[in-house]
């Protein structure tokens, strides 16, 4: 039922209003509402059942293991809310001065100095609000770097084949041309390639690094060498820093501009998609292009950065400082792994992520690159199950919500064909892992016995499979009174 | 070991099952002239007590002035159930709503967004969100230059009055495939967009015109006359609105003849806490035969294998996981917890308590200027209709003044001195339903008392 069924003219939630409805007299006639917009018009208390009710219909993290790969599904400690939403982080307007501001100022400050020194960046800027605009901030700082050098023949970016499909668009957002180059057989990006299309016009390469088919790539420091000697910079995608924090470096493999998936790598929520938070680290070269503001320290006091800091700013990119609420989640969660725990993000994340990789193939499932470790995540491909029993890896996903596992990430990157892409993260337990690769394997078995059965799941779930087409052909988007789902 | 769940037997059994020695082992594709053995930048790891007493010392230091600013982030009685609601593990830990099975909770509750977006605004469709509103009216932008494949300008016409950091934003963003933004002027008695200055447009190319209402000085623009000029002259437009107003104010599917095309806003009225500037969300709505150049997530109601009711994502190929380098945006991630506690939050008000939330925010700013332009040396800028916010002078510094109310612990309003020299020693200041009387006599008393020290200085 929608909320907008329950709604019962003339009731309403009095105690969250004003008591009083002042007149409008003074806004003349022609700049007012003349009829009333349809909202709900219902109690607090069937607001509050609607609502939590509709949340029971989700998997989470915390009620379910969610080995979604790429996304890094752990979990979001609860003191990271709780401290973000004291009072005094609340309240504070965005344009206030800075005298209010030194608490929160400060925690920025210290999370600018942690991600520099986890990246081994030269310096950070925490305003890009998710990966994507990560992402265009990287991308458009390195237009300006080869535009004030006056080189503007570069206007192509490589992006190899297992690219999210963000790094593409993010080119095209920013007005470059797209050279997509080939993953080898072993996972590695294809050197032979790569070599073949960099060159006057190359801006630069993004690359993830642990890559998205879930291996390191091993040829690192050659892709940088040949990009950097085309005359192009190197942008990392973060989405997979958790399989190296504290391992590796991305300043050290030679990366010019990496953007941080604060919502994955440090913990804050995905919040059923979003709000994220994209900080960006840069090398020495791009320092003054960074987005603004970044906060800076004179003795004991916290200030924004001025504009001439930044000299050749590509701007801004939110109408304040990005997720500042997100920031200061990432913050504590930071402070409480501090400089062990952050080493051991990367070691448990890779250990539950081999160990579950093993367990699989011994249950007899195919992995996409059998003789590389896994990094933090790794594929597995069901194309011979396809191909035998006619049952998907949709299928195998959607069979597995019956299981009480939220599936993993299916049919990307797109090289593989009918792949499961699973990160398990490092807060799981070997018995959550163990219950998986039991739960695939039975419906493995199923696949043999009865494939129907898989191909017809989910069962056990509010609804059964949804009708995507009927959803993109007769489109209902809005709820419009007295209306069904036909 | 914080967060990591695993005993000294089950490593060791996972390593087993592996076959290496070590975790280090695992590593070891990983190039040696690339590891590191440690970060010793990070401090030591705090408990959560710890880490607590930190952050409440924090959040104290920074005291919790009364607040008269408003430009573009305002501050609303949030009712308590919106964020315990919320912050629910189901809706705060779940990831986008890819497995729609899993997922109907998130799924119906941006459905149920989506409608009363499009209710608040008339508009027939909205999108599941986007960052916020500046970066929501640079994506607009980009829109229309899809939508609208006649114009070939690429030209989008600003009023002044629109806030000056949406133009920044959408110049970086959208300025990277060549549009041209051109300045409409203001003017200066009633500080809306110089309807006069658009006649110099008249027959030319314009893809958009953009509209805020109310605008940056909290003015209300002539949306019937401004949208009426951009359709007669083949542009679109693009409405720039605060959804709070809206339950009171001309939805903008309604002004003039067609009413706008697209319509954004900043979404952060509706139940999202001030929080330094974020995380809060943009709100994009257009027409429906402008559906497939949205960008960002669309829900859609359908039905299941059994005929039941169901929700999912739709028109996915719009978006960069299928279209990469073609989609109509690189947007991924948007705001969707924003978005819960938004739908929430408007559940709970319903169209009455939204109008009444709007109409004693303009009652109590109407009721503050009254009271400051009583005191020597203060006066209105602008005549005309506003809704919650309003642009006055002072006689001497503005700086000076605010930084005077702020040792008193009162933010009095934003300095306009950057951003709009030429009005003088301009603030823009904003009262909401959170302020009292009391408030608004203190905030005139110590006025009053920092003009009067300022003037013996």
């Amino acid at each position: 039922m929608l909320i907008f069924e329950h709604s019962r003219e003339g009731r309403r939630a009095y105690a969250q209003a004003p008591q009083e409805r002042p007149e409008l007299e003074d806004i003349p006639k022609q700049f007012r509402r003349k009829s009333a917009p349809g909202l709900p018009s219902v109690s607090e208390l069937q607001v509050v059942r609607h609502y939590t009710r509709l949340s029971q219909l989700n998997f989470s993290i915390d009620t379910h293991f969610y080995p979604l790969g790429s996304c890094t599904m752990k979990y979001n400690p609860r003191a990271c809310n709780q401290l973000a939403m004291l009072p005094g982080f609340l309240s504070r307007h965005p344009l206030g001065p800075e005298e209010h501001g030194q608490g929160f100022l400060a925690c920025m400050h210290e999370l600018q100095e942690m991600l520099r020194e986890v990246t081994g960046m030269t310096d950070v800027s925490l305003t890009p609000m998710a990966g994507a605009q990560g992402e265009l901030a990287g991308v458009a700082m390195i237009k300006a770097y080869h535009d004030k050098r006056g080189d503007h023949e570069r206007d192509e970016i490589i992006v190899p084949d297992a690219a999210h499909g963000t790094n593409p668009a993010t080119a095209t957002m920013c007005g470059l041309k797209v050279r997509e180059i080939p993953t080898g057989p072993d996972g590695d990006v294809d050197l032979d390639a790569l070599k073949e299309v960099v060159g006057p016009k190359t801006a630069g390469i993004m690359l993830t690094n642990p890559s998205t088919v879930g291996v390191f790539d091993r040829n690192i420091e050659e892709i940088a060498r040949v990009v950097h000697e085309a005359g192009g910079l190197l942008y990392y995608d973060g989405a997979n820093l958790n399989a190296i924090l504290g391992k590796v470096l991305p300043g050290d493999m030679g990366f010019d501009v990496i953007h941080m998936n604060l919502h994955k790598t440090f913990s804050t929520p995905h919040g059923g998609g979003g709000p994220g938070a994209g900080a960006i680290g840069v090398s020495k070269r791009l320092q003054t292009f960074m987005p603004g503001p970044v906060v800076r320290k004179e003795g004991d006091r916290y200030r924004w950065s001025r504009a001439d800091e930044l000299p050749d700013s590509i701007g801004r990119l939110s109408a304040f400082m990005g997720n500042a609420g997100v920031l200061l989640r990432a913050y504590v969660y930071a402070r409480m792994l501090g400089r062990e725990g952050m080493k051991r993000v990367g070691e448990y994340a890779t250990l539950n992520a081999n160990y579950m990789m093993e367990r699989l193939r011994e249950a007899g499932f195919a992995l996409a690159y059998p003789k590389r470790r896994a990094s933090h995540e790794f594929i597995i491909t069901v194309k011979r199950q396809a191909k035998e029993h006619g049952v998907t890896a949709n299928d195998f996903a959607k069979r597995l919500l019956d299981h009480g596992y939220h599936a993993p990430t299916m049919y990307f990157p797109l090289l593989v064909p009918e792949c499961l892409l699973i990160e398990p993260t490092e807060t799981e337990a070997k018995e959550e892992i163990d219950g998986f690769v039991d739960a695939m394997a039975s419906i493995d078995a199923e696949t043999r016995e009865d494939a129907d059965k898989v191909r017809g799941a989910p069962y056990t779930l509010p609804v059964r499979r949804l009708d995507d087409v009927k959803a993109a052909k007769q489109l209902d988007l809005v709820w419009r009174e007295g209306s069904k789902a036909a | 070991m914080p967060f990591i769940p695993h005993t000294d037997n089950e490593v060791r059994e996972m390593l087993d099952a592996i076959g290496v020695e070590n975790i280090e082992a695992l590593f070891d594709e990983i190039p040696d002239s690339l590891r590191i053995h440690d970060v010793p930048g990070v401090p030591e790891s705090l408990s959560e007590m710890e880490i607590s007493r930190l952050m409440h010392e924090r959040a104290g230091r920074d005291g919790q002035p009364a607040c008269y600013i408003g430009a573009g982030a305002y501050e609303h009685h949030v009712p308590a159930a919106v964020w315990e609601i919320t912050t629910r593990g189901e809706f705060y830990s779940a990831y986008t709503p890819y497995q729609a099975e899993a997922s109907q909770g998130t799924l119906q509750l941006i459905y149920e967004y989506q409608t009363m977006m499009a209710e608040l605004t008339a508009m027939d469709v909205s999108n599941a969100s986007l960052y916020d509103g500046a970066t929501a009216l640079a994506e607009a932008c980009l829109m229309a230059v899809r939508a609208h494949r006649k114009s070939k300008s690429r030209r989008v016409l600003v009023p002044k009055s629109l806030h000056p950091l949406y133009r920044r934003v959408t110049e970086v963003i959208a300025g990277t495939q060549n549009l041209e933004f051109v300045d409409l002027p203001y003017d200066p008695t009633t500080g809306t967009a110089d309807l006069e200055a658009l006649r110099q447009w008249q027959g030319e190319d314009v893809t958009a015109v953009v509209v805020p209402q109310p605008n940056f000085f909290g003015c209300l623009e002539d949306g019937d006359a401004l949208t009426d000029w951009a359709h007669e002259n083949g542009a679109m437009v693009i409405g720039v609105v605060n959804p709070t107003s809206l339950a009171v104010l001309q939805p903008p599917g309604d002004w003039g003849q067609a009413g706008a095309d697209i319509v954004v806003g900043e979404g952060q009225p509706l139940g999202i806490p001030l929080s330094s500037g974020g995380p809060y969300f943009g709100v994009l709505c257009c027409r429906q035969k402008f559906v497939r150049q949205m960008p960002g997530r669309l829900v859609g109601r359908t039905v299941d294998e059994e005929g039941r009711e169901g929700f999912t994502l739709t028109l996915q190929p719009r978006e960069q996981h299928i279209r990469r380098s073609k989609a109509t945006s690189n947007i991924c991630t948007n705001q969707g917890l924003m978005v819960t506690a938004a739908t929430i939050y408007m559940a709970m008000q319903g169209a009455e308590g939204l109008a009444r939330v709007a109409a004693a925010s303009h009652d109590r700013t109407r009721k503050l200027v009254g009271l400051l332009e009583d005191i020597d040396g203060v006066e209105s800028v602008f005549d005309g209709p506003f809704f919650h916010e309003r642009v006055i002078r002072l006689d001497r510094a503005a700086d000076e003044v605010l930084a005077g109310l702020s040792e008193r612990g009162i933010l009095g309003g934003l300095s306009l001195k950057e951003w709009y020299p030429e009005l003088g020693e301009a603030i823009l200041v904003c009262a909401t339903e959170t302020k009292t009387d009391e408030d608004l006599a203190a905030y005139r008393d110590a006025l009053r008392d920092v003009m009067a020290e300022n003037r013996a200085a």
